[in-house]
């Protein structure tokens, strides 16, 4: 018997014939069970098991409409009014699967959020960011391709405005944009090829997440502090601490998603999209999806066609040298005074970025966007080198754990001053 | 609470970006398929349908319905039978390779009134009256704005220049609309004698074309109220636990 040989390690002795052939159990054991978590991370660490959840969610919805839709264009808006209306819950399949796609760049987006200001990129965990920023720009992807499907006004021309993007490149521009519409403009070829890759990306994103996961818990996870873990005091296990606290957080996301699902499952959408695609109108405003809209309203603040697309990829693309981009060594913005406001204020202008991106590109809303971008850029590329450099950063625990007997040692010293 | 506050935070800016728009006076009118718990009113769906039927239907279509719908608001499948047999359409080729008309089964789409764009331009002054299947899904404001629309019929103002065959309506965007004033008190005579004035011929109508775009809403919104309720008992469940496992832990 070959069991016998080795050392039994589960009381199930079908967990030890796999562990035997295959050491996926030790593996889950050790990463999803006893993998130390630093203790005092708070919820903006759910936000990584939060965005795989509804990625997961967001292909299984997928592939249920996948089976009804028709990928072509005399055919493909009948055939998604047919999943909402003839489809058994083919509303709630396209519901969730739109809304999901809206609440996955939510939830990726705190991720980023928590990142950087949590200074989470920085030594040892580059490469683990850098995966990041390739999963964001392959959602960009998938989300502009699946955005297409409905073949609706907005779909048509979404794709016509993105897709007119690349024949800005010199010389190889038009052929290239040919070669990715697979026609002179916008038709079914587009379509086809569009609905191949939508349902092809979302594994590809699926595959990169496992190796950002595998990534981040070989360093471990970083925390609000932003210092290493120096002792089992410092961390709690995987199973249940962070468990219990991550099924909370799916529980509030649930009640928040199931909110706009059911009672508003339109909010997030373009009424443009209800009217099938009709090359010979053009839409009032062509807007984009909300969560892409700061990278268009970089793209329309340039008066020039191929300074914008070069300034709207060079905006993402910029992200992946973010950690060499750094010059301080203190990760958490907590304790960097100066850094901390500028990080904020990052954040705020995206936000803003966002906003004149869904406006039309004229008046204040045009300058604004012009403001906010030359802000984004010289935060990346002066304010965070430089002020890494002149900063003096705050006085740091010496462990996790110490700032919990700060707390109590604080308190005492408050005690007995009152007293 | 920090989790509700930032996707909150996240979520509703842009909610409002999409509400505001050049007409954000719209006036909203009560409904009864609004809120949680709203429904639709049959008979006024049914009332709707035969508004729908009797003037909107001359020209405008709506494909993405089948007469069978019409069971779903209160017809019995004999009387869904009976209307679907008014109308025609064509189907084949037969055994013989002949294409051939027939009367319309409960199984076909809404009939439409002209068999493509071309006759459809060629009979409205040159513009093509749109498919009314999903239209509140499709306007900015939804059924309050198709509802405005239909009583927003006015004298233009001395200084206003109108085009050609154009008609002054004071909630279309430009204010010019290719279609005459589709409704007015009397056009459509009521067989349950509900008063027919305008607001209520309107009223009923815009319901009857909120059912056509929306026919999942009462399912919805009463499965909604379910899975809800079952996130927050079980987010109260799973909050008290976490409280109990970390109460040791710092």
């Amino acid at each position: 018997m070959s069991g016998s040989s080795e050392p039994k390690k589960y009381k199930n002795s079908f967990l030890n014939w796999i562990e035997f052939r295959l050491p996926i159990v030790s593996y889950i054991e050790k990463e999803y069970k006893d993998y130390p978590m630093p203790k005092n991370c708070n919820y903006f660490w759910s936000f990584g098991a939060l965005a795989t959840i509804l990625l997961v969610v967001l292909i299984i919805s997928g592939v249920f409409l996948a089976m009804n839709y028709t990928p072509h264009t005399d055919l493909a808006f009948e055939s998604v009014e047919r999943i909402m209306r003839d489809v058994s819950y083919g509303w709630f399949l396209r519901y969730l699967h739109s809304n999901g796609a809206a609440f996955f760049f939510i939830a990726v987006y705190i991720h980023m959020i928590r990142s950087m200001y949590y200074g989470s990129y920085k030594y040892p965990r580059e490469l683990n960011w850098i995966l990041g920023v390739f999963i964001y720009l392959l959602m960009m992807a998938t989300s502009f391709l699946g955005y297409t499907l409905p073949w609706g006004q907005m779909s048509y021309w979404g794709a016509t405005v993105i897709t007119n993007l690349f024949s800005a490149i010199p010389v190889i521009g038009e052929g290239l944009k040919t070669w990715i519409l697979g026609d002179y403009n916008v038709g079914n070829a587009t379509l086809n090829r569009f609905f191949a890759l939508h349902y092809v990306l979302p594994f590809v994103i699926l595959g990169v997440v496992g190796l950002h996961v595998v990534a981040v818990h070989v360093h471990g996870s970083n925390n609000p502090v932003g210092i290493d873990i120096k002792s089992k005091k410092d961390t709690v296990s995987f199973f249940p601490y962070m468990i219990i606290k991550d099924t909370l957080a799916v529980c509030v996301l649930g009640v928040i998603i199931s909110i706009v699902i059911f009672f508003g499952p339109n909010l997030m959408a373009e009424v443009d999209n209800y009217i099938p695609a009709n090359p010979m109108v053009t839409p009032s405003h062509i807007v984009a999806n909300w969560y892409l809209a700061p990278f268009y309203a970089i793209l329309r603040a340039i008066p020039d066609k191929l300074g914008g697309v070069t300034l709207m990829f060079a905006a993402i693309l910029i992200l992946f040298v973010l950690p060499w981009l750094d010059t301080s060594k203190t990760r958490s913005c907590n304790y960097r005074p100066i850094y901390k406001w500028f990080m904020m204020l990052f954040f705020v202008n995206f936000f803003i970025l966002g906003y004149v991106g869904m406006k039309p590109a004229e008046g204040t809303y045009l300058l604004i966007a012009r403001i906010g971008l030359v802000y984004y850029f010289s935060f990346l590329l002066i304010l965070t080198p430089l002020v890494g450099k002149i900063e003096k950063p705050k006085q740091m625990p010496a462990s996790i754990s110490d700032i919990y007997s700060d707390i109590n040692l604080t308190k005492s010293e408050y005690k007995k001053e009152t007293n | 609470m920090k989790v509700i506050l930032f996707t909150l935070l996240f979520l509703f800016p842009n909610i409002n970006i999409f509400a505001s728009g050049n007409y954000n006076e719209m006036p909203k009118h009560q409904w009864s398929f609004d809120g949680i718990s709203g429904t639709f009113d049959r008979a006024s769906i049914q009332r709707g349908y035969k508004v729908y039927r009797e003037v909107c239907a001359g020209c405008h279509s709506m494909k993405l319905l089948y007469y069978r719908d019409l069971i779903d608001i209160g017809f019995s499948a004999d009387e869904v039978k009976a209307i679907a047999a008014e109308y025609t359409v064509l189907d084949g080729p037969n055994d013989e390779g002949e294409m051939f008309e027939r009367s319309a089964r409960p199984s076909d789409h809404f009939v439409s009134p002209f068999s493509n764009e071309q006759e459809a331009r060629l009979n409205n002054n040159g513009s093509y009256p749109p498919d009314l299947s999903v239209i509140t899904k499709a306007k900015k404001h939804g059924y309050n704005y198709i509802y405005n629309l239909l009583l927003g019929y006015k004298e233009p103002p001395e200084d206003f220049d109108i085009g050609e065959g154009m008609y002054y309506n004071q909630w279309k965007e430009g204010n010019q609309i290719a279609m005459a004033q589709p409704l007015d008190e009397d056009y459509v005579d009521y067989d349950d004698g509900t008063e027919n004035t305008l607001p209520q011929l309107a009223k009923d109508v815009t319901t009857f074309l909120v059912w056509s775009a929306e026919p999942e809403l009462e399912v919805r919104k009463n499965l909604g109220i379910k899975v809800v309720l079952f996130f927050i008992i079980l987010g109260f469940i799973v909050f008290f636990a976490k409280n109990r496992l970390w109460k040791n832990v710092h």
